[in-house]
Protein backbone atom coordinates (compact mmCIF):
# COMPACT_ATOMS: atom_id res chain seq x y z
CA UNK A 1 0.00 0.00 0.00
CA UNK A 2 1.18 3.44 -0.87
CA UNK A 3 1.97 5.62 2.09
CA UNK A 4 0.03 8.78 1.45
CA UNK A 5 2.43 10.99 3.32
CA UNK A 6 4.61 10.58 0.25
CA UNK A 7 2.12 10.37 -2.64
CA UNK A 8 3.36 10.30 -6.21
CA UNK A 9 1.76 13.39 -7.77
CA UNK A 10 1.88 14.75 -11.30
CA UNK A 11 1.31 18.51 -11.42
CA UNK A 12 0.21 20.57 -14.44
CA UNK A 13 0.84 24.32 -14.59
CA UNK A 14 -0.32 26.48 -17.54
CA UNK A 15 -1.21 29.84 -15.99
CA UNK A 16 1.08 31.99 -18.12
CA UNK A 17 3.72 31.23 -20.75
CA UNK A 18 5.39 28.18 -19.19
CA UNK A 19 3.97 24.71 -19.68
CA UNK A 20 5.12 23.04 -16.50
CA UNK A 21 4.86 19.34 -15.70
CA UNK A 22 6.21 18.31 -12.34
CA UNK A 23 6.38 14.96 -10.63
CA UNK A 24 7.02 14.65 -6.91
CA UNK A 25 6.95 11.87 -4.37
CA UNK A 26 5.87 13.68 -1.26
CA UNK A 27 8.58 16.31 -0.82
CA UNK A 28 10.99 14.64 -3.19
CA UNK A 29 11.33 16.26 -6.61
CA UNK A 30 11.44 13.68 -9.41
CA UNK A 31 10.94 15.93 -12.44
CA UNK A 32 10.51 19.62 -13.15
CA UNK A 33 9.85 19.77 -16.90
CA UNK A 34 9.21 23.20 -18.39
CA UNK A 35 8.44 24.19 -21.98
CA UNK A 36 8.37 27.96 -22.40
CA UNK A 37 6.74 29.95 -25.19
CA UNK A 38 8.69 33.05 -24.16
CA UNK A 39 10.52 33.31 -27.47
CA UNK A 40 7.21 33.45 -29.33
CA UNK A 41 6.16 36.47 -27.26
CA UNK A 42 9.42 38.38 -27.66
CA UNK A 43 8.40 40.23 -30.82
CA UNK A 44 5.19 41.41 -29.15
CA UNK A 45 7.00 42.77 -26.10
CA UNK A 46 4.85 40.82 -23.65
CA UNK A 47 2.90 37.60 -23.19
CA UNK A 48 0.12 37.26 -25.77
CA UNK A 49 -2.63 35.10 -24.21
CA UNK A 50 -3.70 33.37 -27.44
CA UNK A 51 -0.11 32.58 -28.39
CA UNK A 52 0.50 31.19 -24.89
CA UNK A 53 -2.66 29.05 -24.96
CA UNK A 54 -1.79 27.54 -28.35
CA UNK A 55 1.71 26.78 -27.15
CA UNK A 56 0.40 25.02 -24.02
CA UNK A 57 -1.78 22.71 -26.11
CA UNK A 58 1.21 21.80 -28.29
CA UNK A 59 3.63 21.35 -25.42
CA UNK A 60 1.49 19.42 -22.94
CA UNK A 61 1.79 15.87 -24.17
CA UNK A 62 5.52 15.97 -25.00
CA UNK A 63 6.14 17.58 -21.61
CA UNK A 64 4.18 14.89 -19.76
CA UNK A 65 6.12 12.21 -21.65
CA UNK A 66 9.43 13.92 -20.83
CA UNK A 67 8.55 14.33 -17.16
CA UNK A 68 7.56 10.66 -16.80
CA UNK A 69 10.77 9.56 -18.49
CA UNK A 70 12.89 11.78 -16.25
CA UNK A 71 11.09 10.66 -13.11
CA UNK A 72 11.33 7.02 -14.18
CA UNK A 73 7.68 6.38 -13.41
CA UNK A 74 4.65 5.31 -15.47
CA UNK A 75 1.31 7.10 -15.50
CA UNK A 76 -0.20 4.04 -13.85
CA UNK A 77 2.07 4.64 -10.84
CA UNK A 78 0.63 8.12 -10.19
CA UNK A 79 -1.40 8.52 -6.99
CA UNK A 80 -2.95 11.88 -7.84
CA UNK A 81 -3.07 14.59 -10.49
CA UNK A 82 -2.73 18.27 -9.59
CA UNK A 83 -3.46 21.34 -11.67
CA UNK A 84 -3.40 25.12 -11.39
CA UNK A 85 -6.96 26.47 -11.37
CA UNK A 86 -5.84 30.10 -11.05
CA UNK A 87 -4.92 32.87 -10.90
CA UNK A 88 -3.53 33.43 -14.39
CA UNK A 89 -4.56 33.79 -18.03
CA UNK A 90 -7.99 32.16 -18.40
CA UNK A 91 -7.47 30.62 -21.83
CA UNK A 92 -4.08 29.28 -20.84
CA UNK A 93 -5.34 27.86 -17.54
CA UNK A 94 -8.18 26.05 -19.31
CA UNK A 95 -5.76 23.97 -21.38
CA UNK A 96 -4.18 22.62 -18.21
CA UNK A 97 -7.54 22.11 -16.49
CA UNK A 98 -8.85 20.11 -19.46
CA UNK A 99 -5.72 17.97 -19.61
CA UNK A 100 -5.74 17.34 -15.85
CA UNK A 101 -9.37 16.21 -15.93
CA UNK A 102 -8.73 13.93 -18.90
CA UNK A 103 -5.77 12.37 -17.14
CA UNK A 104 -7.51 11.98 -13.78
CA UNK A 105 -10.57 10.32 -15.33
CA UNK A 106 -8.41 8.03 -17.50
CA UNK A 107 -6.31 6.92 -14.52
CA UNK A 108 -9.26 6.98 -12.11
CA UNK A 109 -7.12 8.95 -9.65
CA UNK A 110 -7.95 11.91 -7.41
CA UNK A 111 -7.54 15.39 -8.84
CA UNK A 112 -6.39 18.40 -6.81
CA UNK A 113 -7.12 21.87 -8.24
CA UNK A 114 -4.85 24.34 -6.52
CA UNK A 115 -3.81 27.97 -6.28
CA UNK A 116 -0.84 29.06 -8.37
CA UNK A 117 0.42 31.61 -5.84
CA UNK A 118 0.37 29.13 -2.98
CA UNK A 119 2.20 26.80 -5.34
CA UNK A 120 5.07 29.29 -5.44
CA UNK A 121 5.37 28.95 -1.67
CA UNK A 122 5.19 25.15 -1.92
CA UNK A 123 8.23 25.24 -4.23
CA UNK A 124 10.29 25.85 -1.12
CA UNK A 125 9.55 22.47 0.44
CA UNK A 126 11.09 20.69 -2.56
CA UNK A 127 14.46 22.17 -1.67
CA UNK A 128 16.13 19.14 -0.11
CA UNK A 129 19.02 21.23 1.18
CA UNK A 130 16.87 23.69 3.10
CA UNK A 131 15.56 22.91 6.54
CA UNK A 132 11.88 22.56 7.37
CA UNK A 133 9.76 25.56 6.38
CA UNK A 134 8.78 27.30 9.63
CA UNK A 135 5.52 29.11 10.26
CA UNK A 136 4.41 31.76 10.19
CA UNK A 137 6.45 33.24 7.37
CA UNK A 138 6.04 36.31 5.21
CA UNK A 139 6.24 35.46 1.50
CA UNK A 140 7.06 37.88 -1.29
CA UNK A 141 6.09 36.54 -4.72
CA UNK A 142 7.34 38.56 -7.67
CA UNK A 143 6.96 37.65 -11.33
CA UNK A 144 5.79 38.98 -14.69
CA UNK A 145 2.23 38.15 -13.70
CA UNK A 146 2.01 38.90 -10.00
CA UNK A 147 3.49 40.85 -7.12
CA UNK A 148 2.05 39.67 -3.81
CA UNK A 149 2.96 39.89 -0.16
CA UNK A 150 1.54 37.05 1.91
CA UNK A 151 1.46 35.95 5.51
CA UNK A 152 1.66 32.16 5.54
CA UNK A 153 0.58 30.48 8.76
CA UNK A 154 0.15 27.08 7.15
CA UNK A 155 0.77 26.16 3.54
CA UNK A 156 -2.28 23.93 3.28
CA UNK A 157 -4.79 25.83 5.38
CA UNK A 158 -3.93 29.44 6.18
CA UNK A 159 -2.48 31.91 3.71
CA UNK A 160 -3.39 35.58 4.11
CA UNK A 161 -2.97 38.23 1.43
CA UNK A 162 -1.28 41.28 2.95
CA UNK A 163 -1.00 43.22 -0.29
CA UNK A 164 -0.54 42.98 -4.02
CA UNK A 165 0.11 45.19 -6.99
CA UNK A 166 -2.63 47.65 -7.89
CA UNK A 167 -1.51 47.84 -11.53
CA UNK A 168 1.53 46.26 -13.22
CA UNK A 169 3.38 43.27 -11.82
CA UNK A 170 7.03 43.99 -11.06
CA UNK A 171 8.16 41.80 -13.96
CA UNK A 172 5.85 43.69 -16.28
CA UNK A 173 7.41 46.96 -15.14
CA UNK A 174 10.83 45.57 -16.09
CA UNK A 175 9.48 44.64 -19.54
CA UNK A 176 7.92 48.06 -20.11
CA UNK A 177 10.95 50.05 -18.96
CA UNK A 178 13.18 47.83 -21.09
CA UNK A 179 11.09 48.85 -24.10
CA UNK A 180 11.44 52.51 -23.13
CA UNK A 181 15.20 52.00 -23.12
CA UNK A 182 14.98 50.14 -26.46
CA UNK A 183 16.10 46.88 -24.84
CA UNK A 184 14.64 43.50 -25.89
CA UNK A 185 12.07 41.31 -24.15
CA UNK A 186 12.08 39.90 -21.52
CA UNK A 187 13.13 43.06 -19.72
CA UNK A 188 14.44 41.65 -16.43
CA UNK A 189 17.78 40.24 -17.58
CA UNK A 190 18.23 43.12 -20.06
CA UNK A 191 17.74 45.80 -17.41
CA UNK A 192 20.14 43.86 -15.19
CA UNK A 193 22.78 43.78 -17.90
CA UNK A 194 22.34 47.48 -18.67
CA UNK A 195 22.39 48.36 -14.97
CA UNK A 196 25.69 46.57 -14.32
CA UNK A 197 27.75 49.72 -14.90
CA UNK A 198 25.10 52.16 -13.71
CA UNK A 199 24.76 54.17 -10.53
CA UNK A 200 21.62 53.10 -8.64
CA UNK A 201 21.55 56.46 -6.83
CA UNK A 202 21.92 58.57 -10.00
CA UNK A 203 18.19 59.29 -10.32
CA UNK A 204 15.68 59.20 -7.49
CA UNK A 205 12.66 57.53 -9.06
CA UNK A 206 9.44 57.33 -7.00
CA UNK A 207 8.63 54.42 -4.68
CA UNK A 208 4.96 53.62 -5.31
CA UNK A 209 2.48 53.58 -2.40
CA UNK A 210 5.24 54.39 0.08
CA UNK A 211 4.13 57.76 1.38
CA UNK A 212 2.88 58.16 4.94
CA UNK A 213 -0.59 58.73 3.53
CA UNK A 214 -0.48 55.34 1.79
CA UNK A 215 0.23 53.45 5.00
CA UNK A 216 -3.38 53.35 6.18
CA UNK A 217 -4.92 51.46 3.27
CA UNK A 218 -2.02 50.38 1.02
CA UNK A 219 0.80 49.63 3.41
CA UNK A 220 1.57 46.29 1.74
CA UNK A 221 0.28 47.04 -1.75
CA UNK A 222 2.49 47.84 -4.71
CA UNK A 223 2.18 50.15 -7.70
CA UNK A 224 4.65 50.25 -10.55
CA UNK A 225 2.82 52.18 -13.27
CA UNK A 226 3.77 55.56 -11.77
CA UNK A 227 7.40 54.47 -11.67
CA UNK A 228 7.25 53.43 -15.32
CA UNK A 229 5.74 56.80 -16.24
CA UNK A 230 8.41 58.63 -14.26
CA UNK A 231 11.14 56.77 -16.14
CA UNK A 232 9.43 57.54 -19.45
CA UNK A 233 9.17 61.22 -18.59
CA UNK A 234 12.79 61.40 -17.49
CA UNK A 235 13.97 59.77 -20.72
CA UNK A 236 11.76 62.01 -22.89
CA UNK A 237 13.01 65.15 -21.19
CA UNK A 238 16.61 64.17 -21.84
CA UNK A 239 15.88 63.30 -25.45
CA UNK A 240 14.00 66.61 -25.93
CA UNK A 241 16.98 68.49 -24.55
CA UNK A 242 19.20 66.70 -27.02
CA UNK A 243 21.14 65.01 -24.25
CA UNK A 244 22.20 61.37 -24.50
CA UNK A 245 20.21 59.06 -22.22
CA UNK A 246 22.52 57.41 -19.66
CA UNK A 247 20.91 53.99 -20.07
CA UNK A 248 23.05 52.33 -17.40
CA UNK A 249 22.13 54.91 -14.77
CA UNK A 250 18.43 54.89 -15.71
CA UNK A 251 18.33 51.08 -15.61
CA UNK A 252 20.18 50.89 -12.29
CA UNK A 253 18.07 53.64 -10.71
CA UNK A 254 14.82 52.07 -11.94
CA UNK A 255 15.82 48.65 -10.70
CA UNK A 256 16.80 50.14 -7.35
CA UNK A 257 13.38 51.76 -7.00
CA UNK A 258 11.64 48.42 -7.65
CA UNK A 259 13.95 46.44 -5.37
CA UNK A 260 13.76 49.06 -2.62
CA UNK A 261 9.98 49.11 -2.48
CA UNK A 262 9.70 45.30 -2.61
CA UNK A 263 12.23 44.70 0.15
CA UNK A 264 11.06 47.61 2.31
CA UNK A 265 7.46 46.45 2.33
CA UNK A 266 8.37 42.80 2.88
CA UNK A 267 10.58 43.61 5.87
CA UNK A 268 7.97 46.04 7.20
CA UNK A 269 5.51 43.14 7.19
CA UNK A 270 8.01 40.91 8.99
CA UNK A 271 8.44 43.55 11.68
CA UNK A 272 4.78 44.42 12.11
CA UNK A 273 3.68 40.80 12.40
CA UNK A 274 6.68 39.82 14.46
CA UNK A 275 7.73 37.20 11.90
CA UNK A 276 11.49 36.86 11.49
CA UNK A 277 11.16 34.78 8.32
CA UNK A 278 10.84 35.86 4.69
CA UNK A 279 10.32 33.51 1.76
CA UNK A 280 10.99 34.80 -1.75
CA UNK A 281 9.38 33.30 -4.86
CA UNK A 282 8.44 34.01 -8.47
CA UNK A 283 10.54 34.47 -11.60
CA UNK A 284 11.77 37.97 -10.72
CA UNK A 285 13.70 36.44 -7.81
CA UNK A 286 16.19 35.52 -10.54
CA UNK A 287 17.18 39.19 -10.31
CA UNK A 288 20.44 39.12 -8.39
CA UNK A 289 20.17 42.69 -7.15
CA UNK A 290 16.79 41.87 -5.57
CA UNK A 291 18.25 38.82 -3.85
CA UNK A 292 21.34 40.71 -2.66
CA UNK A 293 19.42 43.66 -1.24
CA UNK A 294 16.85 41.37 0.39
CA UNK A 295 19.56 39.24 2.02
CA UNK A 296 21.57 42.25 3.19
CA UNK A 297 18.67 44.21 4.67
CA UNK A 298 16.99 41.12 6.11
CA UNK A 299 20.21 40.18 7.88
CA UNK A 300 20.36 43.67 9.38
CA UNK A 301 16.75 43.29 10.52
CA UNK A 302 17.32 39.83 11.96
CA UNK A 303 15.06 38.18 9.38
CA UNK A 304 15.98 34.80 7.89
CA UNK A 305 15.47 34.66 4.12
CA UNK A 306 14.58 31.50 2.20
CA UNK A 307 14.98 31.38 -1.56
CA UNK A 308 14.03 28.17 -3.39
CA UNK A 309 16.35 27.09 -6.23
CA UNK A 310 15.72 29.45 -9.15
CA UNK A 311 14.38 26.71 -11.44
CA UNK A 312 11.62 26.24 -8.85
CA UNK A 313 10.99 30.01 -8.55
CA UNK A 314 9.78 30.46 -12.11
CA UNK A 315 6.37 29.00 -12.94
CA UNK A 316 6.53 25.21 -12.88
CA UNK A 317 4.45 22.09 -12.37
CA UNK A 318 6.58 20.68 -9.57
CA UNK A 319 5.37 23.34 -7.14
CA UNK A 320 1.77 22.49 -8.07
CA UNK A 321 2.43 18.79 -7.48
CA UNK A 322 4.21 19.62 -4.22
CA UNK A 323 1.27 21.64 -2.93
CA UNK A 324 -1.12 18.80 -3.76
CA UNK A 325 1.16 16.31 -2.03
CA UNK A 326 1.05 18.47 1.10
CA UNK A 327 -2.75 18.73 0.86
CA UNK A 328 -2.95 14.94 0.64
CA UNK A 329 -0.60 14.50 3.57
CA UNK A 330 -2.82 16.91 5.52
CA UNK A 331 -5.86 14.75 4.84
CA UNK A 332 -7.54 17.08 2.34
CA UNK A 333 -10.09 15.48 0.05
CA UNK A 334 -9.65 15.74 -3.72
CA UNK A 335 -11.44 18.35 -5.84
CA UNK A 336 -14.64 17.58 -7.72
CA UNK A 337 -14.45 17.55 -11.52
CA UNK A 338 -16.68 20.62 -11.68
CA UNK A 339 -14.17 23.45 -11.33
CA UNK A 340 -12.94 25.73 -14.07
CA UNK A 341 -10.16 28.23 -14.60
CA UNK A 342 -10.35 31.20 -12.25
CA UNK A 343 -8.14 34.00 -13.52
CA UNK A 344 -8.56 36.01 -10.31
CA UNK A 345 -8.55 33.18 -7.76
CA UNK A 346 -7.79 34.73 -4.34
CA UNK A 347 -4.74 33.41 -2.54
CA UNK A 348 -6.88 32.39 0.43
CA UNK A 349 -8.37 29.63 -1.72
CA UNK A 350 -5.49 27.19 -1.51
CA UNK A 351 -7.50 24.34 -3.01
CA UNK A 352 -10.50 24.73 -5.31
CA UNK A 353 -13.71 22.66 -5.21
CA UNK A 354 -12.75 20.22 -2.44
CA UNK A 355 -15.29 17.41 -2.72
CA UNK A 356 -17.24 16.93 0.52
CA UNK A 357 -18.34 13.46 -0.58
CA UNK A 358 -14.92 12.13 -1.47
CA UNK A 359 -12.56 10.28 0.82
CA UNK A 360 -9.09 11.64 1.32
CA UNK A 361 -6.38 9.42 -0.20
CA UNK A 362 -4.50 9.52 3.09
CA UNK A 363 -7.58 8.74 5.17
CA UNK A 364 -6.59 5.13 5.74
CA UNK A 365 -3.55 6.38 7.60
CA UNK A 366 -5.67 8.28 10.06
CA UNK A 367 -3.70 10.28 12.57
CA UNK A 368 -0.36 9.14 11.21
CA UNK A 369 -0.80 11.31 8.10
CA UNK A 370 1.88 13.94 8.33
CA UNK A 371 0.85 17.55 8.66
CA UNK A 372 3.02 20.30 7.33
CA UNK A 373 3.17 22.27 10.51
CA UNK A 374 3.29 21.03 14.03
CA UNK B 1 -15.63 1.24 -28.47
CA UNK B 2 -14.76 4.76 -29.47
CA UNK B 3 -14.98 7.78 -27.21
CA UNK B 4 -15.85 11.05 -28.96
CA UNK B 5 -15.15 14.54 -27.60
CA UNK B 6 -16.04 17.85 -29.20
CA UNK B 7 -15.97 21.34 -27.69
CA UNK B 8 -16.13 23.38 -30.87
CA UNK B 9 -19.76 24.34 -30.18
CA UNK B 10 -20.84 23.57 -26.63
CA UNK B 11 -19.37 20.59 -24.84
CA UNK B 12 -20.13 17.03 -25.93
CA UNK B 13 -18.74 13.64 -24.94
CA UNK B 14 -20.09 10.36 -26.30
CA UNK B 15 -19.15 6.73 -26.64
CA UNK B 16 -20.14 4.36 -29.42
CA UNK B 17 -19.59 0.70 -30.13
CA UNK B 18 -17.52 0.02 -33.22
CA UNK B 19 -20.71 -0.84 -35.13
CA UNK B 20 -22.14 2.60 -34.38
CA UNK B 21 -24.38 1.81 -31.43
CA UNK B 22 -24.46 4.82 -29.11
CA UNK B 23 -23.47 3.80 -25.57
CA UNK B 24 -23.34 7.26 -24.03
CA UNK B 25 -24.20 10.73 -25.28
CA UNK B 26 -23.42 13.49 -22.80
CA UNK B 27 -23.65 17.16 -23.55
CA UNK B 28 -23.90 20.57 -22.03
CA UNK B 29 -26.11 23.14 -23.70
CA UNK B 30 -24.05 25.95 -22.19
CA UNK B 31 -21.99 27.38 -25.06
CA UNK B 32 -19.36 28.43 -22.50
CA UNK B 33 -18.04 26.75 -19.39
CA UNK B 34 -16.29 23.94 -21.28
CA UNK B 35 -13.60 23.45 -18.65
CA UNK B 36 -16.17 23.30 -15.85
CA UNK B 37 -18.34 20.56 -17.34
CA UNK B 38 -16.05 18.36 -19.40
CA UNK B 39 -14.75 16.28 -16.50
CA UNK B 40 -18.15 15.08 -15.34
CA UNK B 41 -19.36 14.48 -18.92
CA UNK B 42 -16.22 12.48 -19.63
CA UNK B 43 -16.53 10.42 -16.46
CA UNK B 44 -20.14 9.50 -17.26
CA UNK B 45 -19.31 8.53 -20.83
CA UNK B 46 -16.22 6.62 -19.74
CA UNK B 47 -18.28 4.69 -17.20
CA UNK B 48 -20.66 3.59 -19.96
CA UNK B 49 -17.74 2.65 -22.19
CA UNK B 50 -14.94 1.59 -19.86
CA UNK B 51 -12.52 0.23 -22.45
CA UNK B 52 -12.46 2.45 -25.54
CA UNK B 53 -9.97 1.59 -28.27
CA UNK B 54 -9.68 5.15 -29.61
CA UNK B 55 -10.52 8.73 -28.71
CA UNK B 56 -12.07 10.74 -31.55
CA UNK B 57 -11.50 14.49 -31.20
CA UNK B 58 -13.42 17.26 -32.93
CA UNK B 59 -10.59 19.54 -34.09
CA UNK B 60 -12.80 22.52 -34.91
CA UNK B 61 -13.24 25.01 -36.34
CA UNK B 62 -14.69 26.75 -33.31
CA UNK B 63 -13.97 29.48 -30.78
CA UNK B 64 -10.37 28.75 -29.78
CA UNK B 65 -10.59 28.83 -26.01
CA UNK B 66 -13.39 26.28 -25.79
CA UNK B 67 -12.07 24.17 -28.66
CA UNK B 68 -8.74 23.69 -26.89
CA UNK B 69 -10.41 22.37 -23.73
CA UNK B 70 -11.83 19.37 -25.57
CA UNK B 71 -8.61 18.67 -27.43
CA UNK B 72 -6.51 18.92 -24.25
CA UNK B 73 -8.92 16.67 -22.35
CA UNK B 74 -9.15 14.11 -25.16
CA UNK B 75 -5.40 13.90 -25.67
CA UNK B 76 -4.74 13.52 -21.94
CA UNK B 77 -7.45 10.89 -21.59
CA UNK B 78 -5.96 8.93 -24.49
CA UNK B 79 -2.49 9.28 -22.99
CA UNK B 80 -3.76 8.03 -19.64
CA UNK B 81 -5.45 5.02 -21.25
CA UNK B 82 -2.59 4.36 -23.65
CA UNK B 83 -4.85 4.51 -26.71
CA UNK B 84 -4.57 6.54 -29.93
CA UNK B 85 -6.49 9.69 -30.82
CA UNK B 86 -8.35 10.15 -34.09
CA UNK B 87 -8.64 13.80 -35.14
CA UNK B 88 -11.89 14.62 -36.95
CA UNK B 89 -12.98 17.93 -38.51
CA UNK B 90 -15.96 18.98 -36.38
CA UNK B 91 -17.98 19.90 -39.47
CA UNK B 92 -17.61 16.30 -40.72
CA UNK B 93 -19.55 15.16 -37.65
CA UNK B 94 -22.34 17.63 -38.36
CA UNK B 95 -22.40 16.62 -42.03
CA UNK B 96 -22.65 12.91 -41.23
CA UNK B 97 -25.59 13.65 -38.93
CA UNK B 98 -27.39 15.58 -41.68
CA UNK B 99 -26.75 12.87 -44.28
CA UNK B 100 -27.80 9.99 -41.99
CA UNK B 101 -31.00 11.79 -40.97
CA UNK B 102 -31.92 12.31 -44.61
CA UNK B 103 -31.02 8.71 -45.47
CA UNK B 104 -33.44 7.49 -42.80
CA UNK B 105 -36.31 9.42 -44.35
CA UNK B 106 -35.22 8.61 -47.87
CA UNK B 107 -34.68 12.28 -48.63
CA UNK B 108 -32.16 13.28 -51.26
CA UNK B 109 -29.62 15.60 -49.64
CA UNK B 110 -28.51 18.42 -51.92
CA UNK B 111 -24.96 19.75 -51.80
CA UNK B 112 -24.77 21.67 -48.53
CA UNK B 113 -22.52 23.75 -46.34
CA UNK B 114 -22.12 23.25 -42.60
CA UNK B 115 -21.96 26.74 -41.13
CA UNK B 116 -20.80 27.65 -37.61
CA UNK B 117 -20.14 30.93 -35.88
CA UNK B 118 -16.50 31.99 -36.00
CA UNK B 119 -16.88 35.23 -33.99
CA UNK B 120 -15.59 38.58 -35.27
CA UNK B 121 -18.42 38.83 -37.81
CA UNK B 122 -17.30 35.73 -39.61
CA UNK B 123 -18.69 32.27 -40.23
CA UNK B 124 -16.71 29.06 -40.66
CA UNK B 125 -18.09 26.76 -43.33
CA UNK B 126 -17.29 23.49 -45.08
CA UNK B 127 -19.09 22.18 -48.18
CA UNK B 128 -20.28 18.56 -48.47
CA UNK B 129 -21.90 16.49 -51.18
CA UNK B 130 -23.27 13.08 -50.20
CA UNK B 131 -21.62 10.02 -48.67
CA UNK B 132 -18.79 8.08 -50.25
CA UNK B 133 -18.33 4.29 -50.32
CA UNK B 134 -16.74 4.40 -46.87
CA UNK B 135 -19.89 5.98 -45.48
CA UNK B 136 -18.08 9.27 -44.91
CA UNK B 137 -19.35 12.70 -45.97
CA UNK B 138 -17.72 13.90 -49.18
CA UNK B 139 -16.07 17.16 -48.21
CA UNK B 140 -15.62 19.16 -51.38
CA UNK B 141 -14.38 22.33 -49.66
CA UNK B 142 -12.39 22.28 -46.43
CA UNK B 143 -13.34 24.57 -43.57
CA UNK B 144 -12.83 28.24 -44.39
CA UNK B 145 -13.85 31.61 -43.00
CA UNK B 146 -16.25 34.03 -44.63
CA UNK B 147 -17.45 37.48 -43.60
CA UNK B 148 -21.03 37.02 -42.43
CA UNK B 149 -22.47 39.22 -45.14
CA UNK B 150 -20.63 37.39 -47.92
CA UNK B 151 -21.51 33.85 -46.95
CA UNK B 152 -24.77 33.45 -48.87
CA UNK B 153 -23.20 34.70 -52.08
CA UNK B 154 -20.30 32.31 -51.65
CA UNK B 155 -22.61 29.37 -51.02
CA UNK B 156 -24.74 30.28 -54.05
CA UNK B 157 -21.60 30.26 -56.14
CA UNK B 158 -20.68 26.84 -54.73
CA UNK B 159 -24.21 25.60 -55.39
CA UNK B 160 -24.60 24.63 -51.74
CA UNK B 161 -27.58 25.08 -49.45
CA UNK B 162 -26.84 26.45 -46.05
CA UNK B 163 -27.02 24.33 -42.89
CA UNK B 164 -26.43 26.36 -39.73
CA UNK B 165 -25.21 24.02 -37.00
CA UNK B 166 -26.23 24.80 -33.44
CA UNK B 167 -24.45 21.84 -31.88
CA UNK B 168 -21.93 19.16 -32.74
CA UNK B 169 -22.75 15.59 -31.77
CA UNK B 170 -19.82 13.80 -30.16
CA UNK B 171 -21.45 10.51 -31.17
CA UNK B 172 -21.24 11.62 -34.81
CA UNK B 173 -17.59 12.62 -34.30
CA UNK B 174 -16.97 9.11 -32.96
CA UNK B 175 -18.89 7.55 -35.86
CA UNK B 176 -16.88 9.52 -38.43
CA UNK B 177 -13.74 8.25 -36.67
CA UNK B 178 -15.01 4.65 -36.70
CA UNK B 179 -15.69 4.79 -40.43
CA UNK B 180 -12.35 6.50 -41.12
CA UNK B 181 -10.57 3.78 -39.12
CA UNK B 182 -12.42 1.06 -41.01
CA UNK B 183 -11.34 2.65 -44.27
CA UNK B 184 -7.79 3.32 -43.10
CA UNK B 185 -8.17 7.03 -43.76
CA UNK B 186 -6.97 10.14 -41.92
CA UNK B 187 -9.42 13.03 -42.06
CA UNK B 188 -7.68 15.81 -40.18
CA UNK B 189 -4.27 16.95 -39.03
CA UNK B 190 -3.35 16.47 -35.39
CA UNK B 191 -3.52 20.22 -34.72
CA UNK B 192 -6.65 22.34 -34.14
CA UNK B 193 -8.41 23.91 -37.13
CA UNK B 194 -7.87 27.48 -35.94
CA UNK B 195 -8.24 29.02 -39.45
CA UNK B 196 -6.92 32.27 -38.00
CA UNK B 197 -3.56 33.44 -36.69
CA UNK B 198 -3.36 34.81 -33.16
CA UNK B 199 -4.68 38.34 -33.43
CA UNK B 200 -1.70 40.31 -32.28
CA UNK B 201 0.44 43.10 -33.59
CA UNK B 202 4.16 43.42 -33.05
CA UNK B 203 5.20 45.77 -30.26
CA UNK B 204 5.11 49.40 -31.27
CA UNK B 205 7.21 52.19 -29.81
CA UNK B 206 6.04 53.17 -26.33
CA UNK B 207 3.55 56.04 -26.17
CA UNK B 208 4.88 59.41 -25.06
CA UNK B 209 3.85 60.44 -21.56
CA UNK B 210 4.84 64.11 -21.60
ZN1 LIG C 1 3.82 32.52 -11.03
Amino acid sequence: MVLMDAPLVLGIETSCDETGIGIVRGRQLLSNTIASSMDEHARYGGVVPEVAARAHLEALQPSIDAALAEAGVALSDIDAVAVTSGPGLAGALMVGVGAAKGLAVALDKPLYAVNHLVGHIAADILDADAGELEYPTVALLVSGGHTSLLLVRDLTSDVELLGETMDDAAGEAFDKVARLLKLPYPGGPEIDRAAADGDPTAIRFPRGLSRASDMASHRYDFSFSGLKTAVARWVEQHEAAGEPVPVADVAASFREAVVDVLVTKALDACERFGVPRLLLGGGVIANKRLRDVALERAAAAGVAVRIPPLRLCTDNGAMIAALAAELIASGCRPSTLAFGADSTLPVTEIQVAEDPDATAPGAALGPTAVRVST
Amino acid sequence: MILGIDTSLGTAVAAIARDGEVLADEQSANPLGHAEVIGDLLRRAATAAPAPSHVAIGMGPGPFTGLRVGIATARAYALGRGIPVVPVPSHDGVALGVLLADALTGADTPRFAVVTDARRREFAYSVYDGLDDDGLPVRIADAALSPRDDLDARLAEAGAVRYDATSVSAAMIALVAARALDAGRTLAEAEPLYLRSPDVVAAHAPKRVS
